[in-house]
């Protein structure tokens, strides 16, 4: 069926367009936020196939598996794709008023484009090999997205997230040659079945825990982080944004892959390591942001210190936790790459990402305040909204396994999260605008001098902020989903009989 | 900029650039069961106008191309993306590779397929990628 191999195709035909017309910067982004307009359809389109008919499959160049390169939309599949459809669209609308004019004439939307290639490429591959060229497509886009404009700080960022994102893609290629070797396939579902058969468990639980590093380093895990709050902070708003969104999600996606289809044969040792990993990812990344005093910086550690809840997830291992962990990652996606979006929008009004020079902004725009609360309070895991109920699945896995170390740091990380955005929520918001703002700024912020493209800011932050609540009030449809694709993860013989024909193994 | 005061140089690539362009088409063509291919067609029609860049400098090369290598990279990456696309309209997988065995007057039969057409996008690709990347180191020397 075609519809799993179009959000594939579409961005990379959108981003060659992109790069022919790029002269005509309208041009490029009118195409900017069509194609991730129809990527996000295309996505839902998947999504709804998936639900109706099961895993969706489609042999490129009509190679059958495990000879050819196999897509695969298995629910979490699809769901991750609609993620990366709603991000493209929302950063692609937000671009158009936000990106500096030089980025757009040295390439901003063909990259835009060819980045969510990249990251819809890895949700729907179905081949390990493939998948680490997806992993190479992301990281060629996003390194060129960072260094755009070619400030200093960019590439003092850049090339921390270059060097330990390149030595994992190595450790991740090793790991596929050593996976090649003992099974002589790569089709992730046929790898599946015939590790089975391997008898060497030595040897196949230090390639499980080669991958766990590999993708831990691009999911932002402790203790290979640092790339991340180096670089996050640099590009501009809209690209961080989108970076903070998927990018590491990416990573988390590769684990859960990984670590229910190939790697369950000695869960007590390999998911015991990642439940320890989860647990000093939240502390270390919650702790590094109460130090940080930049708004991007504390966000980009809170991204880390939210990524151990989703590795708790997998790493308990049970039905209920994996429903939390999928859920986690739907709500974590909207909320961040929405912070992300309203540190813009004040950024836009005053001009600084520093908490020392914001302030005043609920006293002229308090319907920004409004729309920061959302996904702020939402991220900390208050009532009514989507992070409760996300925190609130993972912690209820916890305690019905009894681990209660991993439980006690999930609150305490919840806590923590609240006092940072109480922070940022103080000084921002509450605090007046300080003296030494210039006059210029203070214009634009109560709106003596109005910006006409305030809107396309507001806009894409609304609907996240909207699609925040609503999950948050009538959890019931993500929670279905989140449910079912648990139970396909928890049976890996559904998606070995989709790719590979039923009775194959 | 090395500029050409060799009259041996700025001769020569007056006289080579149409015979590697027409050598590069052969390669492509041939390329599908033959050594040769898009790729390294691209390379060699590439190394063509680097050759005349040398001698007669970057603004002739560019009133050569007459469009921007960029361009060029682009319009190359939109064929290579939509001939991935026709199996779809025969309920066949996306990159399964169609053959057309047409006559054609004169010529006789010949072979228009799926495959060729990737490889014409990757030709493109290339030229425009390489030559991008020629004009600017050379600009920056300059």
């Amino acid at each position: 069926m075609p519809q799993v191999a179009i959000p594939v195709l579409l961005p990379l035909l959108m981003g060659a367009i992109s790069l022919a017309l790029h002269r005509h910067v309208a041009a490029q982004r009118w195409l900017g936020v069509i194609g991730t307009g129809a990527l996000l359809a295309s996505t839902l389109w998947l999504l709804h196939t998936v639900w109706h008919e099961g895993v969706v499959v489609m042999h490129m160049g009509d190679w059958e598996a495990p000879f050819g390169i196999t897509l695969v939309a298995d629910l979490l599949g699809a769901i991750m794709a609609v993620l990366t459809g709603i991000m493209g669209f929302a950063t692609a609308v937000y671009s158009t008023a936000t990106t500096p004019r030089g980025h757009e004439h040295f390439g901003h939307w063909p990259l835009l484009h060819l980045l969510l290639a990249g990251v819809a490429g890895a949700f729907l591959t179905g081949d390990i090999f493939n998948l680490y060229v997806w992993f190479e497509v992301m990281l060629l886009a996003s390194f060129a997205l960072l260094i755009l404009g070619g400030e200093r700080a960019q590439m003092e960022g850049a090339i921390k997230y270059v060097t330990l994102n390149l030595f994992s893609s190595m450790l991740f290629l090793s790991a596929v040659g050593i996976t090649y070797g003992l099974v002589g396939t790569l089709n992730m579902a046929d790898i599946a079945v015939k590790l089975a058969d391997v008898d060497q468990p030595g040897l196949v639980t230090v390639l499980a825990v080669m991958y766990m590093v590999s993708f831990g380093i691009k999911a932002a895990a402790f203790p290979l982080f640092f790339w991340l709050p180096a670089s996050y902070h640099t590009p501009p708003v809209a690209v961080s944004a989108l970076f903070a969104g998927l990018l590491t999600k990416v990573g988390v996606y590769a684990l859960y892959r990984v670590f229910t289809l190939i790697f369950t044969h000695e869960v007590d040792f390999t998911h015991e390591i990642l439940l320890w990993g989860a647990g000093l990812t939240m502390l270390t990344g919650v702790l590094g942001a109460a130090a940080q005093f930049e708004v991007r910086r504390i966000l980009s550690f809170h991204i880390i210190s939210q990524i151990g809840y989703m590795i708790m997830g997998l790493a308990l291992f049970t039905p209920l936790a994996l429903v939390g962990g999928v859920f986690y990652i739907a709500h974590h996606i909207i909320v961040k790459t929405n912070l992300f979006l309203v540190a813009g929008a004040a950024y836009r009004l005053l001009g600084s990402y520093e908490l020392r020079d914001l302030g005043g902004l609920y006293k002229h725009r308090p319907f920004l305040g409004f729309l920061f609360l959302v996904p702020a309070l939402s991220l900390a895991g208050l009532p009514p909204l989507s992070g409760f109920l996300a925190k609130f699945l993972v912690i209820r896995a916890g305690v019905e396994e009894a681990s209660w170390g991993i439980v006690f740091i999930a609150l305490l990380t919840g806590l923590l999260t609240l006092y940072s955005m109480i922070k940022i929520w103080g000084e921002a918001f509450w605090h007046g605008t300080p003296e030494h703002v210039p006059e210029r700024d203070v214009a634009a912020l109560t709106g003596a001098s109005p910006d006409r493209d305030l809107w396309k800011l507001y806009l894409p932050i609304v609907g996240l902020a909207a699609l925040t609540l609503f999950i948050g009030l009538y959890a019931q449809p993500l929670y279905e989903l989140a449910e079912a694709s648990a139970k396909q993860l928890l049976d890996p013989q559904i998606y070995i009989d989709a790719v590979l024909g039923e009775g194959s193994s | 900029m090395i500029q050409a005061n060799s009259l041996i140089l700025s001769t020569m690539a007056r006289v080579l650039l149409p015979l590697q362009l027409l050598f590069s088409v052969f390669m492509l063509l041939r390329g599908h069961d033959l050594p040769g291919g898009g790729f390294i067609a691209g390379l060699i029609a590439a190394a063509a106008f680097i050759l005349y860049l040398f001698a007669y400098g970057v603004p002739a090369a560019q009133r050569l191309l007459r469009v921007d290598p960029r361009t060029i990279a682009g319009v190359g990456l939109v064929i290579g993306t939509l001939a991935a696309v026709p199996p779809i309209f025969f309920g066949l997988p996306f990159f399964t590779g169609l053959w057309w065995y047409p006559e054609l007057p004169l010529i006789g039969p010949v072979s228009i397929n799926t495959p060729l057409i990737f490889d014409i996008g990757v030709y493109l690709t290339v030229v425009g990628s390489v030559l991008t990347i020629a004009i600017f180191l050379a600009e920056a020397e300059e």
